[in-house]
């Protein structure tokens, strides 16, 4: 059994209320902090224990608070991003939802690592329930004196603020989420600058996941050594997994990175194994926008080793046979699964929610989407295979923001890995047209 | 002061200059298209990506290439920094790339388009696009809306640089257009439905770089390549007064801000002098206006070509003794 750090109390009843989350050791990284550490010690200890964004891009924590522009009398902001709206990935909600304290804690410790006298939640518009009981839960923080002027004598003084968005995916990518909390439209800001030069108001910002910011006052606690003793190389710390599909037991399990992804599929004591009895047909590992592998790819890399859930070992092997952590939507698809059609309805997805600021991303998802969808009403051709292998190879990479490459890999990892269910949906175009039809190996001897 | 090299060429440019406005320093056809990118807008660009580029070197400190192709409007120059336009195989492709994503909601009327002639998509596709689609679906349509009796949108032609949107936002006091929707819906409009009204609002029309803002007063009266761009100015209370007119016979069609080289307007003008002084009599005529040979707006001779001494030197006798007694005419500025 692993070690859960973020979610060891998650089922206390009334955790979500101050006395009780006090009661389970709530709010010891901010006294700590505020009353024996300075600012860069806090930042040091991030650093020290390896800590990776949590929110799908991996980069370090630590290494990305030290990049933020200091200059004299410019006020600087943290802003958690709390956008999560990635498809197959939930895991965010239920922190925020059974353990508004932790946020908040996180992002009291992590503002005053960053000198950030006003911090904001950015928080997705369809999670309005979750927006009150966190807003619930700040009342509470300031009614006790961890927020508000003066946290616990220290003379540290932090206001903190949560944001709904009006729920576009697009807002979740750290520039559209500045632009849309400064009231614009959220359309991705050219880069450079960076944020951590000019973010919110032009001002240096640095934008965190929720459970990153979750994991500091862990790691404040515990030290940054400590907590880099879990895991595997430069994978370090626990990292929560929202496992959905078709899994006996789909559900957010907080992991040790280094967990053997056969492990967690079939164990009993993670997911449980593949429901009615099927076999495991793909996998979709890190949220919706991460490369799709077959089973035999997800299970072992292509030099035979154990594929582990560590950023690494994920995308071993590259886009050629790997994938990447994501955000830990994992998402497991059984044999009665259509590519075709799921790559379809991935691509509607993004089709639905590019922005529409740049023009490859603009016209390319649409077309990706027409295309999709011809082919699996039976209508494809032949080269329309190809042809979206060569539109998604025009947006990635020339886009502004990331959503791009989002919309591309899916559909380039579906035509790498899974070709002959694309074919058979020409060859066998009526068969595959009716509803529920999915390609069989045997299907191609009919 | 920074020293790049774009495709091989050397230039030194002060430190923040953008990539591309460096390469318009070197001039010529190296200089990377640009659809949306508009130096009079400020936090115009980086868009329509037709100018990606390569940055083979990053600078002289870090001289690693970038990992992807950026956008040479809003990247501004490094000290020792290598850019690879035409010289990269990869960045041709991409722009080719560029052309069909462009195009492949475009409706493509310019038979009946007043832009055509003048159109920064018509050009782009020509030099950098294939000739053929390979795209079978439907193209996007929009519902027609009304923006007042001046400015005509066509929100199919649109590729949405957002320069119309910068332009109301910058040059004007009352920005009533956005864009709405999101993605491929994303559109042109105004919220709730309501008219562009105000001294400056023409100048949208100049901005656009295809046929989705055009001007009413000129709607199919000619192609323009049928009209000759004349200067002239007035004394305007309002703005600079500096023109282009463009005439037909004798008769004065429509009336544009002046431009630059790369379609940027130089000076901007008032709605009065846009679509209201049509006569003569209004202006003071200073010449013909230039007009880039390549374009085709020149193909009616208006300019003729001025040939330099070697060509001259390899005519034949009696055709140099008739240039020599006719000098071709020099027209323009």
């Amino acid at each position: 059994m692993g070690r859960k750090l973020l979610t060891e109390h998650i089922n206390v009843e009334g955790i979500d209320t101050f006395e009780v989350y006090r009661k389970h050791g709530g709010y010891r990284s901010v006294e700590k902090a505020l009353k024996t550490m300075s600012p860069d010690e806090v930042v040091e200890e991030v650093k020290k224990s390896g800590l990776r964004g949590r929110g799908g891009a991996g980069f370090p924590t630590g290494m990305k608070w030290s990049f933020l522009a200091k200059p004299e009398g410019v006020p600087r902001y943290l802003v958690c991003n709390a956008d999560e709206s990635e498809p197959g990935t939930f895991k965010d909600r239920q922190l925020m939802s059974k353990l508004p304290h932790l946020l908040i804690e996180g992002m009291i410790t992590s503002s005053y690592a960053l000198g950030a006298n006003t911090s904001y939640i950015y928080i997705r518009g369809e999670l309005l329930y979750v927006l009150r009981i966190l807003e619930k839960a700040i009342a509470e923080a300031y009614a006790n004196g961890f927020l508000g002027k003066n946290i616990l004598g220290s003379g540290y003084d932090l206001d903190l603020h949560v944001h709904p968005g009006g729920g576009a995916y697009i807002c979740g990518e750290e520039t559209a989420l500045l632009e849309s909390l400064e009231g614009k439209r959220g359309n991705p800001r050219n880069k450079p600058p960076f944020p951590a030069m000019q973010g919110l108001y032009a001002r240096p910002t640095v934008v965190n996941n929720v459970e990153s910011i979750a994991a500091v006052p862990v790691i404040v606690n515990e030290g940054g050594d400590e907590y880099a003793k879990i895991g595997v190389g430069r994978s370090t710390g626990t990292k929560l997994i929202s496992a959905c599909g078709h899994l006996n037991k789909p559900g957010i399990y907080e992991i040790e990175l280094g967990l053997p992804v056969e492990e967690f599929i079939y164990s009993d004591e993670y997911c449980g194994g593949i429901w009615k009895g099927r076999e495991l047909k793909a996998v979709v590992a890190g949220g919706s926008s991460v490369p799709i592998l077959p089973k035999e790819l997800i299970l072992k890399t292509a030099a035979g080793e154990n594929r582990l859930m560590t950023y690494e070992s994920l995308s071993d092997g590259g886009f050629v046979t790997g994938t990447m952590l994501g955000s830990g939507g994992f998402i497991a698809m059984d044999e009665t699964t259509c590519i075709v059609r799921n790559t379809w309805n991935f691509s509607r997805f993004y089709h639905h929610e590019s922005c529409g600021q740049c023009s490859p991303c603009r016209e390319g998802t649409g077309w990706m989407e027409k295309v999709l969808h011809r082919l699996e009403h039976g209508h494809g051709h032949m080269e329309d295979i190809d042809l979206l292998v060569s539109v998604a190879k025009q947006i990635e990479g020339n886009t502004i923001c990331p959503l791009g490459e989002a919309a591309a890999w899916p559909v380039a990892a579906a035509v790498r890995h899974f070709r002959h269910e694309f074919e058979w949906h020409v060859t066998h175009a009526k068969e595959a047209a009716q509803p529920g039809a999915v390609y069989r190996p045997s299907a191609v001897l009919v | 002061m920074a020293k790049i090299t774009f495709d091989g060429v050397e230039v030194e440019v002060p430190d923040g200059t953008t990539i591309l406005n460096a390469a318009r320093q070197i001039g010529g056809s190296i200089v990377p298209p640009a659809m949306c990118y508009y130096t009079p807008l400020k936090g115009s660009g980086g868009k329509c990506r037709a100018c990606l580029v390569r940055v083979a070197a990053g600078s002289a400190k870090d001289p690693r290439p970038m990992p992807k192709l950026v956008a040479s409007c809003v990247t501004p120059v490094q000290d020792g920094m290598v850019v690879e336009n035409t010289t990269s195989e990869q960045v041709l492709n991409v722009r080719k790339g560029i052309v069909e994503m462009l195009l492949i909601n475009h409706p493509l009327d310019c038979p009946v388009c007043d832009q055509a002639g003048e159109c920064d998509l018509q050009n782009f596709a020509f030099e950098h696009g294939v000739s053929t689609t390979r795209y079978q679906e439907e193209r996007r349509t929009f519902e027609k809306i009304d923006i007042g009796p001046l400015i005509q949108l066509h929100m199919t032609r649109c590729i949405l640089c957002y320069r119309c949107v910068y332009t109301a936002n910058q040059i004007t006091d009352n920005r009533v257009h956005g864009v709405l929707g999101r993605g491929d819906a994303a559109e042109i409009g105004t919220y709730i439905e309501n008219i562009i009204d105000n001294d400056f609002s023409g100048n949208v029309i100049d901005v656009c770089p295809v046929g989705a803002l055009t001007d009413k007063t000129f709607r199919f009266k000619s192609r323009v390549w049928f009209t000759k761009p004349v200067n002239a100015h007035r004394d305007c209370p309002k703005c600079s007064g500096n023109v282009v007119l463009w005439y037909k016979g004798k008769e004065v069609l429509r009336t544009t801000a002046r431009k630059d080289q790369y379609g940027e307007v130089k000076e901007w003008i008032c709605n009065e002098c846009r679509f209201e002084k049509k006569e003569t009599s209004d202006w003071t005529i200073e010449g013909p206006a230039h007009i880039d040979r390549s374009s085709v707006i020149s193909a009616n001779h208006y300019e003729l070509p001025v040939l330099n001494q070697s060509v001259i030197a390899d005519l034949p006798e009696s055709t140099q003794r008739e240039l020599a007694q006719n000098p071709p005419l020099k027209l323009g500025s």
